[in-house]
């Protein structure tokens, strides 16, 4: 793959490596009492790993011309296995965890494995690695499909794609040694954030650049959500993770915001992470992959646009409902829990136009695990906004909130929305990506979607239970006017359904491994390439016939 | 032109898309969070309050560390069962020193806003050796090794210096002398301790927190900080005496 770069790009890319070994290295020299040292050193080495893997074949002769005139998709491909990696990693964790309540004992003894520390490695893992991974994928696939345009140059989508994973990588190594702000889904500290900023406007000019190239007057659907995602995750990023380093042989930052200021912004930051990376990113999957897919196009370009800027505006208001009764103002809660109801429409807009254009293709759900992967999906995306229109009411939020109700309504979101469209997004794209008639073995992917529909299932409904009936348990009063149930009581009720949590993840996991298995058989087999998208190419440019100019 | 119609020329501008992402985006937030700096009731005022001392700070960064946030709530919410569980709710003003908050989203474990003072400290050094030692059904993990790792109390000053940086009314003082206070909290018989309670206030707990004078350790910290829990100030104890009064 790194064969495809031509000879200047592959100067650039040791330029690159250099500047970063550099940056490790002084990561380490500073930090050399602090993780910061740790951290530094793991820098260096990619960067040294890097340098190597481009000198290896730096000699080799320079790709031909004819490869303008295909799309780019070397970087879509390891980004689709880095995902499935992630994965199965971080279904691993979040699966170990779940028995920690069980078993508490299972930490065995060692620092690194105890609850706290790995808990944000497996949020971690599963959504950066596995959703980021996913998203970065996809979208670059999908903004070359619909601009009909190559991308503008072969170094950027590997910098944003290695950059990301580095930062991956830094997290989760982080938090076992228990480097982190504690700030929920941006734990990373002031370096690894800082990385994240630089690969972010990069993925960013990728965008612009590409749309600059394209064939289509139309910029599609898919593409206004992927831009919403890398821009509000930009603006998420910035603010909330701003920080005074204690120096820089430091790992460890103070925010600058504290308390209510802190609590607001962390939740602005918090909710909006689900808004724009958990969900405008994978309703921009779904806007292509699905019609695709199914055959059909989208239903509705009016619920299109009604649910694009209605989930744009109205979910950056939304963050305070995390902090009812909170010593948050009132006047804030309040706004927070308006706008939540109100972003039942826009949310139900964009879950109604997906199951409408299955319309005419429910044959092809019936038939086909990929196509019900993602129209699961959308019915999750339904059920979980709803959901959580419903939580962010004040009296509803003041039984759930601190309980594993909320746990159970983000993995409804997370495994049945998120997971369940990637996974359909992936068995979709690896036999067109690979040049393949269809999957390694289209049981397996049945197996697949039947093994993550019952681990779904069996985690949401565990912890509706356990967060509803801790949640009255912590409130029931007896007769003589004084709290019914200890702490410890209520903990002790628990059990049966971390149990089954833990099960239910079991079974969710061991559909990912199946799908891993599924997605690497497929890459592997012999066989005679068969190109099932001859058609799936750019416009060329042939001598002597004009551009497409944009409004043709 | 309709709304359709204005749209149809909007998605064929990439810059005027991204630009009009962003402005949608930022209302939201600019309503909810600025004014939050600029209204002054949002936080009350408490003159009473103190900072947090070095070993506190270190305390707080082991609580981070490991991820306590993560189990444990800081935030006692305006509702009747959880003030008769917890104690009176948490007052904005009590976290005003918190860089950052950690008032947490999940009761794996109870809320510990106040739990300073509630238990002695052999019981919390038990505990996080052992939860199960203590509470038999907990399902916390054991912290064992806190008791043998040293605390590192070199660098305290930097760390009072940057949370100054961002708003904690640490004096020159406070910060030169980080390192000993650290040693002193936990050294209740040598010269250090005086300092502590001289730059503190008289109320600061000076004892060696794990049983063992000496050099401070995790436990030391990690104990020090659970013990100033809801202790920083009197405010939420005043304010529910002067509800109550009237």
């Amino acid at each position: 793959m790194i064969a495809q770069l031509t000879k200047s790009e592959r100067q650039l890319a040791l330029i690159i490596l250099l500047a970063l070994t550099i940056c490790g290295l002084a990561m380490a020299i500073a930090g050399r009492q602090d993780p910061l040292g740790v951290h530094g050193a793991i820098v260096m080495l990619a960067g040294i790993a890097g340098i190597f893997g481009v000198i290896y074949v730096y000699y080799e002769p320079e790709p031909d011309e004819a490869r303008l005139a295909l799309y780019y998709d070397d970087p879509t491909k390891v980004a689709i296995i880095l995902a499935m990696i992630w994965a199965v990693l971080g279904m691993f964790i979040g699966d170990w965890v779940a028995w920690q309540l069980v078993f508490p004992n299972l930490t065995f003894d060692a620092s690194w494995s105890s609850f706290g520390r790995i808990r944000p490695a497996h949020t971690s893992a599963v959504i950066f690695g596995f959703g980021g991974n996913a998203l970065i994928g996809t979208s670059l696939y999908v903004l070359q499909r619909t601009s009909r345009a190559r991308l503008p140059d072969q170094i950027s989508p590997w910098f944003v794609l290695l950059g990301y994973n580095l930062f991956c990588v830094l997290a989760a190594t982080g938090y076992l040694m228990g480097v982190t702000q504690s700030k929920e889904y941006a734990e990373p500290e002031w370096y690894a954030d800082l990385l994240l900023v630089i690969v972010w406007v990069v993925y960013f000019i990728i965008y612009l650049r590409t749309l600059a190239r394209r064939k289509e007057p139309h910029i599609y659907v898919a593409n206004w959500y992927y831009m919403a995602f890398i821009l509000v995750v930009a603006i998420l990023h910035t603010v909330n993770n701003l920080a005074m380093p204690v120096s820089f042989g430091h790992a460890k930052s103070y925010s600058a915001f504290s308390g209510v200021q802190d609590a607001m912004t962390q939740w602005w930051y918090g909710h909006n992470a689900v808004a724009f990376f958990l969900t405008a990113g994978f309703l921009g999957m779904m806007y292509y992959y699905l019609p695709v897919r199914a055959g059909r196009p989208i239903y509705s370009y009016r619920m299109s646009i009604i649910s694009f800027w209605g989930i744009t505006f109205m979910y950056m208001w939304a963050g305070s409902h995390h902090l009812h009764y909170t010593a948050l103002p009132q006047w804030v809660q309040t706004l927070g829990m308006t706008f939540s109801v109100m972003l039942l429409v826009p949310s139900w807009a964009s879950a109604g136009n997906a199951l409408l254009t299955l319309n005419g293709a429910w044959y092809k759900v019936r038939d086909d695990a990929t196509l019900r992967f993602m129209m699961v999906a959308a019915v999750f995306y339904g059920l979980t906004t709803f959901e959580g229109s419903f939580m962010a009411i004040r009296s509803v939020n003041s039984l759930s909130h601190y309980t594993d109700w909320t746990v159970g309504h983000v993995h409804a979101g997370a495994l049945g929305w998120v997971a369940m469209i990637t996974f359909g997004s992936i068995y979709a794209s690896v036999p067109w990506l690979w040049k393949r008639e269809r999957m390694y073995s289209p049981a397996l992917v049945e197996w697949h979607f039947w093994l993550a529909v019952a681990g779904l299932f069996t985690y949401v409904f565990a912890m509706w239970n356990s967060g509803i009936i801790q949640g009255l348990m912590w409130r029931t009063y007896n007769d003589s006017g004084t709290l019914s149930y200890s702490f410890i009581e209520t903990v002790v009720a628990m059990k049966p359904y971390y149990v089954a949590r833990a099960i239910g993840g079991l079974l969710f996991l061991a559909g990912a491994v199946v799908g891993s298995y599924n997605i690497w058989m497929t890459i592997r087999t012999a066989g005679q390439p068969v190109d099932a998208r001859a058609a799936d190419l750019p416009v060329t440019q042939p001598a002597g016939v004009p551009a497409l100019q944009p409004g043709e | 032109m309709g709304f359709l119609g204005l749209h149809y020329r909007l998605e064929r501008k990439t810059m005027s898309l991204a630009i009009g992402i962003i402005i949608a985006a930022s209302i939201g937030g600019l309503i909810e969070i600025v004014p939050l700096f600029t209204i002054h009731q949002t936080v009350e005022d408490a003159p009473d309050m103190r900072v947090y001392t070095p070993l506190e700070i270190a305390g707080r960064n082991i609580y981070i560390r490991e991820g306590c946030y993560a189990c444990h709530s800081q935030m006692i919410r305006t509702l009747r069962d959880e003030v008769e569980r917890y104690g009176p709710y948490s007052l904005a003003v009590e976290s005003k020193y918190d860089h950052p908050m950690l008032w947490g989203s999940k009761r794996t474990g109870p809320d510990i806003a106040r739990l300073g003072g509630k238990y002695s400290d052999e019981w919390h050094v038990k505990h996080l050796i052992n939860p199960r030692d203590v509470v038999p059904e907990s399902v916390m993990p054991p912290y064992a090794y806190l008791t043998r790792a040293k605390v590192r109390v070199d660098d305290l000053g930097l760390h009072l210096a940057a949370l100054r940086k961002v708003g904690v009314p640490y004096t020159d003082e406070m910060i030169a002398n980080a390192s000993n206070d650290a040693y002193g909290q936990t050294s209740p018989d040598t010269p250090f301790a005086e300092g502590v309670t001289k730059r503190y206030g008289e109320a600061t707990n000076v004892r060696a927190f794990d049983g063992q004078p000496g050099e401070p350790t995790e436990m030391d910290a990690l104990v020090a900080y659970l013990q100033i829990l809801g202790k920083l100030t009197d405010a939420a104890h005043k304010a529910k005496t002067a509800a109550a009064g009237e």
